[in-house]
């Protein structure tokens, strides 16, 4: 295992008498995709801040690739991409332009900005538009040219807050593409956003939020077993067979409920084999049987059920 | 806490583009055009009147920038009121402007300090001011040597040079305080309002206040002379509190060689003086220098304050 890329520990951020974070724990190790979820005023964004180093935690430390962000601002800038929540561009200065201004902050030379420019502008499919002002961008235009400016300046982590928030379903998933892409690569991904379907198809680890603690870290898996106790979900549907009578002798089989068209059943195992050999054994014509983990979405809401009852 | 890297870094790079963004905005073209139009004027009435009275006049072209023609005022009362307004469309939102676009949370995630963007927002600033001010004065001496056929003597152009350096350090105290506001306040409409309200009071109101302020600080007794002076040298400090009224000092001596002082003079001291003989430069300015000292501090302080608030706001507004 390599050294950790980000390391948190015990992060706190207070504003006043509010406490926004109150105890975060993160590591990230090289190539991860980390998901932060959770609810608006969640401290995801704070969070971020107090990794970058642009806003100074309450108490607790913070390490980004062995650095302190407070201490050696500098170096950790230059390592970290950060695509703030709906990302502002200079509208009067063309897409090039935008990058140039980026590039010279980040003290490139001129005749090395310029390629790099031209191959990051081509990589997020923007060659075409790049000597547009950016005032005529559209809002996946604007967030793709955000992600060139990362890919320019080569940096090791990205840290992309709401990326795909007002995105249409296509920019979306060329944003995703590219996200992938950049994992692929080694770069390390945090990404923050409330659209769980997004953060299920590229997170290798998901984080969980609430009111500035993290509730949970891991996989989506290990989060589906901790909420439901690893249950599966099985949706029977079968015509001439009582599905409800004839699961009785069944172990392990925690609930059976009618859904409409057919049953839902909820066991500790993977009963199918089972119940489909007792359907067709008592003459029914067996039309679906279809088992299931819970998806991220039952599980971020089954989570915030239980938390809300803790509180 | 010792942080590594220079604090400076990338503060060229945003002063040249801020510079950039202002020499092509119509805001500047609109305002630098009201400055040339009034300036011309004020300096076409000037030569006028130099033609008619005082031909004999031994320091011809600074009388070009201080001679008043009813009904137009001279060119230095005319920068005097109108500077204020170029820097305050500079700088009025120069922070908050960025919050607004949403671009300030990405240009600090650059590898740069937070002190190069105010620094660099504030020479970016000066930058365009001073090749303003340089392309005005130097039209106005075109305009003086064209018009009436003299060139300036080499004190005349020191004392202009001066009187140049000397405004843009006025034109630097109100771009700090533009600065500040834009830093303060979060709306760009409201710092902008903020910064005019702060001169008009000082470039209008200002000297109706003064008088009644010192007469209650130090009010007259009839049966003791000197409590007269003591008012009015009263409101002299107060009026000194606004720049313009510094600015105002400081063109008055540099402009006329023939100026002694800028406050009251008794008799006695005038003994063996040769009135309307000229000064040397360097004593004009020696005359002047305590308000020059008050205007350049008051634009360190301006700016500092700003930059106290800066560092210290939050990146997420």
């Amino acid at each position: 295992m390599s050294e950790p890329v980000i390391e948190a520990h015990g992060l706190v951020k207070r504003y006043g008498k509010s406490t926004v974070v109150d105890g975060v724990d993160l590591t990230l190790t090289e190539g991860e995709v980390l998901g932060l979820l959770g609810p608006n005023g969640a401290g995801k964004t704070t969070t971020i801040l107090m990794l970058l180093g642009l806003t100074e935690p309450s108490a607790g430390e913070v390490r980004v690739l062995g650095r302190n962000p407070l201490r050696e601002p500098l170096k950790v800038k230059s390592d970290v991409g950060y695509l703030p929540d709906a990302v502002g561009f200079y509208d009067t200065l063309t897409g090039r332009e935008n990058l140039m201004f980026t590039a010279r902050l980040g003290g490139f030379n001129p005749a090395e900005a310029r390629t790099r420019i031209a191959a990051a502008l081509d990589r997020v499919h923007l060659s075409a538009a790049a000597d547009r002002r950016v005032g005529t961008y559209s809002r996946g235009m604007r967030q793709r040219l955000g992600l060139a400016e990362l890919l320019m300046r080569e940096t090791r982590v990205a840290i992309l807050d709401e990326p795909t928030s007002g995105l249409d379903p296509q920019s979306t998933d060329e944003l995703l593409g590219l996200i992938r892409e950049f994992s692929a690569d080694g770069m390390t991904v945090i990404l923050s956003s409330h659209l769980l379907d997004v953060v299920q198809s590229i997170c290798t680890r998901v984080a969980l939020f609430n009111r500035g603690r993290v509730g949970f870290v891991g996989t989506v898996e290990a989060l589906a077993q901790q909420v439901t106790d690893g249950a599966f979900h099985i949706d029977v549907a079968a015509d001439g067979a009582d599905v409800g009578a004839l699961i009785g002798g069944l172990e392990d089989v925690n609930q059976v409920k009618p859904d409409g068209t057919g049953w839902h059943i909820t066991a500790a195992r993977d009963i199918r084999a089972e119940l489909a050999k007792r359907i067709v054994e008592a003459g029914g014509a067996l039309k679906n049987l279809d088992a299931h983990r819970v998806s991220l979405s039952e599980a971020y809401n089954l989570f915030f059920k239980e938390v809300s009852h803790e509180a | 806490m010792k942080r590594e890297g220079s604090p400076l870094k990338g503060v060229g790079t945003i002063a040249i583009k801020e510079a950039a963004d202002h020499m092509t905005s119509a805001r500047m073209h609109l305002i630098m055009l009201l400055v040339l139009l009034t300036a011309a004027g004020s300096v076409w009435a000037a030569i006028g009147q130099i033609r008619v009275t005082t031909a004999e006049d031994p320091f011809l072209f600074l009388k070009l920038l201080t001679t008043a023609r009813d009904p137009l005022p001279s060119f230095a009362s005319f920068l005097g009121f109108l500077l204020p307004l170029v820097a305050i469309a500079l700088g009025f939102d120069g922070i908050n402007g960025e919050f607004g676009k949403r671009t300030m949370s990405r240009i600090l995630a650059q590898p740069i300090y937070r002190d190069a963007v105010l620094f660099g927002k504030f020479l970016g600033g000066m930058l365009v001011l001073a090749i303003a001010l340089l392309t005005l004065w130097l039209l106005m001496v075109g305009l003086g040597i064209l018009m009436l056929g003299l060139p300036p003597s080499g004190a005349d152009v020191g004392r202009g040079l001066a009187y140049l350096a000397v405004t843009l350090v006025y034109t630097g105290v109100w771009l700090a305080l533009a600065l500040a506001f834009s830093t303060v306040i979060k709306t760009p409409a409201t710092s902008a309002l903020a910064a005019l309200s702060v001169w008009l009071v000082f470039s209008i109101f200002w000297s109706m206040i003064t008088p009644f302020a010192a007469s209650v600080i130090s009010p007259l007794d009839p049966t003791n002379p000197m409590t007269l002076l003591s008012q009015y040298e009263t409101q002299q400090a107060l009026a000194r509190i606004s720049p313009s009224v510094l600015y105002g000092e400081i063109s008055q001596m540099l402009l006329d060689p023939a100026s002694r002082s800028v406050g009251p003079v008794f008799m006695s001291q005038l003994q063996g003086a040769l009135v309307g003989a000229p000064l040397p430069t360097l004593q004009s300015i020696l005359i002047i220098w305590p308000q020059i000292s008050g205007l350049f501090a008051a634009m360190v302080l301006l700016f500092t304050g700003a930059y106290v608030v800066f560092q210290r706001q939050e990146v997420r507004a």
